[in-house]
């Protein structure tokens, strides 16, 4: 019975990081769908979150309820920023040049946070309450059931905006074919904008919750990789498909890292990628291009 | 210019990756409620010419480096590519370019953005369904699994929503059979006389472009060699041997006796 208690415990917890990596899934999925960029800067953009809410919330002795709205506007800000200066002027450019830009832009935020914060981990100034929650029995963090809350959340209303949404409609037409898009008379400039800003400001969000949990650090970037993972399973284009890996994704570390040890996480998280890249390389949900004979 | 023109290209010259000429020195007009047709041959510019109006061609690296294009009594060039859209001109491009991973719906629905900004009454979808029964049949189905008819139909009903003062038109009959390009010709045709608006329509099949238009231009090599009223043109012995495939009086000609080098072009003096 205990031990049953406590794959439960342990799966709940698994969930929780799980939402944390599909809301950073999300994050992917918005620019990609949008723009068709893989921006490998969500990662680095998630750290910056942290540590907005670290300088707003410690720094200036900002209320946490008026910091995590300024960490996700810092992190939309960036966004915007980059898209503006960097890859709007790369339209047209080939995908890799643009995947490589922003390989760079995640070095830069790196080393803009390692000049100013320095390279120590830092701990997020508390918020949300440690009475733990319990499920029947079970026992889960109260940062973690709160994460897997927002997460939900947040996702449930862009599937809903996806679907009942007319800019959703504008910004699957842009990813389909811009000069089209063009010629509709949607504003793509404006749907690129867009993306980026809702992308990093989700991103900035993400950091928030997951430093609150964990801590912050110039190397947490490194989570967006496991998120890269999850879209990948997911599809590079679709939000279900954010969500359902990334809890699978989820699932699978926590049982992997509580039974074999903490080694093979990344084993099975990067097999399981190599494996659905073999046999679904469009993702559990991703459009499948469509061609015609 | 007269003041019933609704596109006026004066004397453009169109340069891709700052290398290539491709117009040199085009002119042509459109009235308002014609039906204007641009022929010539593979390569002659005619897709350019309709990406200059439109100012699709930054996207692929080219510019127009002198003359103006007027549409609607506005340079092309005081709006972006999408605000030409709200203002009325839209391009139906080469190769149908529908949203294929969207619905025959939500490709109709990407084109109410033309409409943002222009307080008009959104266009009701039952329009297109009427020109294009077989649209409304299969409206929940993924545009890239029309077939190209169909495709071709939807591309021409997404620029009915955008209640447009002038379509541009590239190729409609591209990859089509016969009896459907006649079928879409028909409606084209039907288009332009129920609701008035302009058309200017780039083709390679000039017998099926004779038929609808009014007034028609010739191009070659990036200029326009030759232009009339349809009427004209048709009986030009030019036009009819090198783009209707007659000559004069005794009907198809052999095959052998093609010679086109023999008899030069009048109008390349």
């Amino acid at each position: 019975m205990s031990d049953l208690l406590f794959f439960v415990e342990v799966s709940l917890a698994g969930l929780g990081s799980g939402a944390l990596l599909s809301l950073t899934a999300l994050a992917f999925v918005l620019i990609y769908k949008a723009t068709r960029v893989i921006n490998l800067a969500v990662g680095e953009i998630l750290m910056m979150g942290g540590y907005f809410f670290l300088a707003f919330a410690a720094g200036w002795g900002l209320s946490p309820w008026l910091a995590i709205p300024a960490a996700i506007a810092g992190g939309a800000l960036i966004g915007a920023v980059v898209e503006r200066g960097i890859i709007r002027r790369m339209l047209g450019e080939s995908p890799i040049s643009v995947f490589m830009v922003t390989v760079g832009l995640g070095s830069v935020l790196v080393g803009i946070v390692e000049l100013v914060w320095g390279t120590d981990p830092r701990t997020l100034p508390d918020f949300m309450g440690t009475a733990p929650v319990f499920i029947g029995e079970a026992y889960v963090s109260r940062k973690i059931a709160i994460s897997f809350a927002v997460a939900g959340l947040v996702i449930a209303v862009f599937l809903a905006l996806f679907r009942f949404w007319r800019g959703g409609v504008a910004l699957r037409a842009t990813a389909t074919d811009q000069a089209a898009a063009y010629s509709c008379g949607i504003n793509v400039p404006g749907v690129f904008s867009l993306a980026w800003t809702i992308g990093c400001g989700t991103a900035a969000g993400a950091g928030v919750l997951l430093g609150s949990i964990g801590g912050i650090a110039p190397t947490m970037g490194a989570f967006g990789l496991s998120a890269l993972v999850v879209v990948i399973v997911g599809g590079l284009d679709s939000v279900a498909g954010a969500l359902v890996a990334g809890l699978a994704i989820g699932l699978v570390e926590a049982w992997t890292g509580t039974y074999l040890g903490g080694e093979y996480k990344l084993v099975f998280t990067f097999g399981i990628l190599i494996l659905m890249l073999m046999i679904r390389p469009y993702g559990l949900f991703g459009t499948k291009e469509i061609e015609r004979l | 210019m007269a003041a019933d023109t609704i596109l006026s290209v004066e004397n453009i010259e169109v340069v891709y990756n700052k290398t290539i000429q491709v117009l040199r020195g085009l002119s042509l007009a459109v009235e308002r409620g014609k039906v204007v047709t641009l022929l010539g041959s593979n390569g002659a510019g005619k897709s350019t010419t309709l990406k200059a109006i439109s100012s699709l061609l930054s996207l692929e690296d080219g510019a127009v480096t002198a003359g103006s294009i007027a549409f609607d009594g506005r340079p092309v060039s005081a709006d972006t590519p999408h605000g030409l859209v709200r203002r009325g001109l839209f391009h139906v491009m080469e190769g149908r370019r529908i949203f294929e991973d969207l619905t025959v719906e939500e490709n109709l629905t990407a084109a109410t953005f033309a409409l943002s900004g222009r307080g008009v009454k959104p266009t009701s979808f039952d329009l297109v369904y009427g020109y294009f029964p077989r649209l409304f049949e299969r409206r929940t189905a993924r545009a890239g699994y029309l077939s190209g008819g169909e495709q071709q139909m939807l591309a021409i009903g997404r620029a009915l929503i955008a209640q447009p003062k002038l379509i541009l038109l590239d190729e409609p009959s591209l990859g089509l059979s016969p009896i459907l390009v006649e079928e879409i010709f028909g409606i084209i045709a039907r288009i332009n006389r129920e609701t008035g608006v302009s058309m200017l329509l780039v083709e390679q099949n000039a017998a099926v472009a004779f038929a609808v238009a009014h007034y028609g231009y010739i191009m070659e090599t990036g200029k326009i060699v030759l232009d009339g009223p349809t009427e004209r043109l048709v009986n030009d012995q030019d036009v009819r041997e090198f783009y209707l495939g007659m000559s004069g009086g005794e009907g198809a000609r052999s095959y052998r006796d093609v010679k086109h080098y023999k008899r030069r072009k009048r109008w390349l003096s």
